[in-house]
């Protein structure tokens, strides 16, 4: 789907809702399957912000760039990557989407042009914008789309970078997921302007903040984003409003939010607020709903069964992807 | 043959990347406008112009992401840090996104990305200005760390490591800017191995960098004192020439190496560790180095010149070892 105006006929309702209900089914999956141990390391989980990568995603085309941070599994999913690969990634096996070797925190893709799974806050910002530095040198079209936290704007290299793109013109959307805690800190008590869009129109960057909860305005925003960046209009910022209803990672108690707080934001959560609202303007029908959960769930299992069945790199081959390998 | 110093023949390398492939582009804090922080690239802006040789802010971990960006997207970028204490600034880029994204691709993504950075001491810039950090760098799998130490090899170098698909640091000692010598412009060089620089069968010396010339001075000396001295220029920090070294020891039976960087947890220490462990039973005497002092390099010259390695410092360490 291209052009400004988001089309909400039924086809694409049903796009919006199988999109945002991968995310939500998966990554339940994946915290179960972190109990039974067949995941370790660090798991962080985007249940609650469906609707930002479900919504962005819809606005690119294939040579576009994403890159993502450490809590990316929903990104990985949206923008086209085998759910059967990214599982196998997270169980550490051969055929995963980055050879087993990066785990939840780094998914990669060359195929849909996803560069991490950047587990350094802030670290991906400086790379995005040389993925467009490169296509705007190159004289190619595609742009680069950087997704970070609000606790990134804390970073110098936040700074740097929305400066050095705003300085060169560079086709980079930026677009922060401000769930309101970086980790256990919240937003409050870690800046002292907490406006985040006013930080990005500082460097003289076009900003729109967005509730991002809501799908279908999180499309919209990133659609006129988008034709203004395709337009060489420079780059643009998204704030997005959001929460995470799961800890921050497996290993956090939450001691920093109140229970209420986390509840009353979840009937603000995104897949039946879009659900309800698309069944009710007639674009989906409660069997489109059921028929769609079938899918997702027979896709689940299948990425599950896949990485079950993966195959674990020998330990020979340790040393592999430290170089290049065929140097003199 | 060509006579010309070490700052020229770095511009000419860059000079002939930048007409050779177009995906070649300079980035850094004044390279352009001011004519690099050290002139290696002055005339190259009027020559290329601002798209490829790009003056940025002073902001060195978004524009060394951005080089490897750029490399991610397609380019060969040469990124330049004024100095390597300023290079600490970009650490985070350098060491968990240029050295790790092949890794943690799995072997999807490479970053062909080449850093100047100048370093070392000896111009009495004080302890922000002056230190030998290349030995960190080295430290690091996934990086590639080069120590040109000749103007044949400033001129020489380069290529190689722009063509190599992997991140290449090149550590330019900044007194070595100004030195002159003749050289084959036209000499393809590696960026694999040491170089012995001067063959001898009592001692290795072994050095890199910006203690080069004065270890082939005290080479010199020692030779007039009867100690036949080989000198092995390392060149290539990481990953190390073990070969040649363990050659050269498995000949003299003695070394003395000399490093500008701190002695603890130095390179130096790492090169005497791989002796140790590839030629221990081959070694005459101990194991000895001279390295900078264990302190911040002070501003007063007669102080900065005590921390530094000397010629005299290295001779007389050097007949420690040969016991006499």
């Amino acid at each position: 789907m291209s052009g400004v105006k988001v089309r909400l006929d039924a086809p694409h309702c049903r796009e919006l809702l199988r999109q945002m209900l991968r995310i939500r089914r998966f990554e339940e999956k994946c915290a179960e399957l972190y109990t039974k141990e067949k995941i370790r390391g660090f798991l962080h989980l985007y249940i609650g912000e469906e609707a930002i990568a479900t919504g962005v995603m819809q606005a690119l085309e294939p040579q576009d760039a994403v890159v993502a941070t450490y809590r990316e599994h929903g990104h990985a999913l949206a923008r086209g990557i085998d759910p059967r690969a990214i599982m196998a990634e997270m169980f550490g096996k051969r055929e995963g989407c980055s050879g087993g070797r990066g785990g939840s925190m780094h998914l990669f893709d060359a195929a849909t042009r996803f560069y991490g799974g950047n587990a350094i806050v802030g670290g991906g910002l400086p790379l995005a914008v040389g993925l467009a530095l490169a296509e705007q040198m190159q004289g190619r079209t595609g742009l680069t789309v950087c997704f970070f936290g609000e606790g990134a704007v804390a970073e110098g290299e936040f700074h740097e970078s929305l400066n050095l793109a705003a300085l060169w013109r560079l086709p980079v959307l930026f677009v922060c997921e401000n769930n309101l805690y970086a980790m256990g800190t919240a937003l409050a008590i870690s800046e002292a302007e907490t406006d985040i869009a006013r930080k990005a129109e500082s460097y003289r960057i076009l900003a729109e903040a967005v509730d991002g909860m809501d799908v279908v305005a999180v499309e919209a925003a990133t659609r006129r984003a988008v034709a203004a960046l395709r337009a060489g209009e420079g780059p643009r910022f998204l704030e997005c409003r959001t929460y995470r209803f799961r800890a921050h990672s497996m290993y956090d108690p939450q001691l920093y939010r109140a229970k209420a707080e986390v509840e009353d934001w979840m009937h603000h959560d995104p897949i039946p607020r879009f659900r309800d609202w698309a069944i009710a303007a007639g674009e989906l029908h409660e069997a489109d709903v059921a028929t769609i959960e079938a899918e997702v769930a027979d896709e689940v299992a299948a990425a599950i069964a896949f990485a079950e069945a993966g195959t674990l790199e020998a330990v020979e081959d340790l040393l592999r992807h430290v170089g290049a390998e065929a140097r003199a | 043959m060509t006579t010309m110093t070490y700052r020229d023949a770095m511009r000419a390398a860059i000079r002939e990347a930048m007409l050779a492939d177009e995906r070649v582009f300079l980035m850094g804090e004044d390279v352009g406008h001011y004519g690099g922080c050290y002139a290696v690239s002055k005339g190259l802006l009027e020559e290329f112009g601002p798209e490829r040789i790009r003056d940025t802010p002073l902001s060195e971990s978004a524009f060394t992401g951005a080089g490897i960006g750029a490399a991610l997207g397609g380019l060969r970028p040469i990124v330049e840090l004024m100095t390597c204490n300023f290079a600490l600034l970009a650490l985070d880029q350098i060491m968990n996104t240029a050295a790790t994204l092949r890794h943690m691709s799995g072997g999807q993504f490479t970053v062909p990305l080449v850093i100047r950075l100048a370093t070392g001491g000896g111009r009495q810039l004080a302890a922000q200005h002056s230190h030998s950090l290349e030995g960190w760098f080295a430290h690091i799998p996934g990086l590639r760390v080069l120590a040109p130490a000749t103007v044949q090899d400033a001129r020489g170098m380069l290529a190689p490591a722009l063509a190599d698909p992997d991140p290449v640091l090149i550590f330019e000692n900044a007194l070595l800017y100004n030195e002159a010598a003749e050289i084959d412009e036209g000499q393809v060089l590696d960026i694999d191995r040491a170089a012995i620089r001067r063959p001898g069968s009592d001692l290795s010396l072994i050095t890199y960098g910006g203690s080069l010339g004065k270890t082939m001075v005290a080479a010199e000396q020692l030779d007039a004192l009867g100690i036949s001295v080989e000198v092995i220029d390392l060149r290539v920090l990481r990953p190390l020439d073990e070969g040649t070294i363990l050659a050269s020891l498995g000949k003299t039976r003695r070394a003395l190496i000399v490093d500008e960087g701190w002695r603890s947890g130095g390179i130096s220490a790492e090169i005497m560790a791989r002796i140790i462990e590839g030629a221990f039973w081959q070694l005459d005497a101990p194991l000895a180095r001279v390295c900078s002092a264990e302190v911040p390099i002070p501003y007063p010259r007669h102080l900065e010149e005590a921390a530094l390695p000397s010629i005299a410092g290295i001779v007389a360490a050097a007949r420690q070892v040969m016991g006499r």
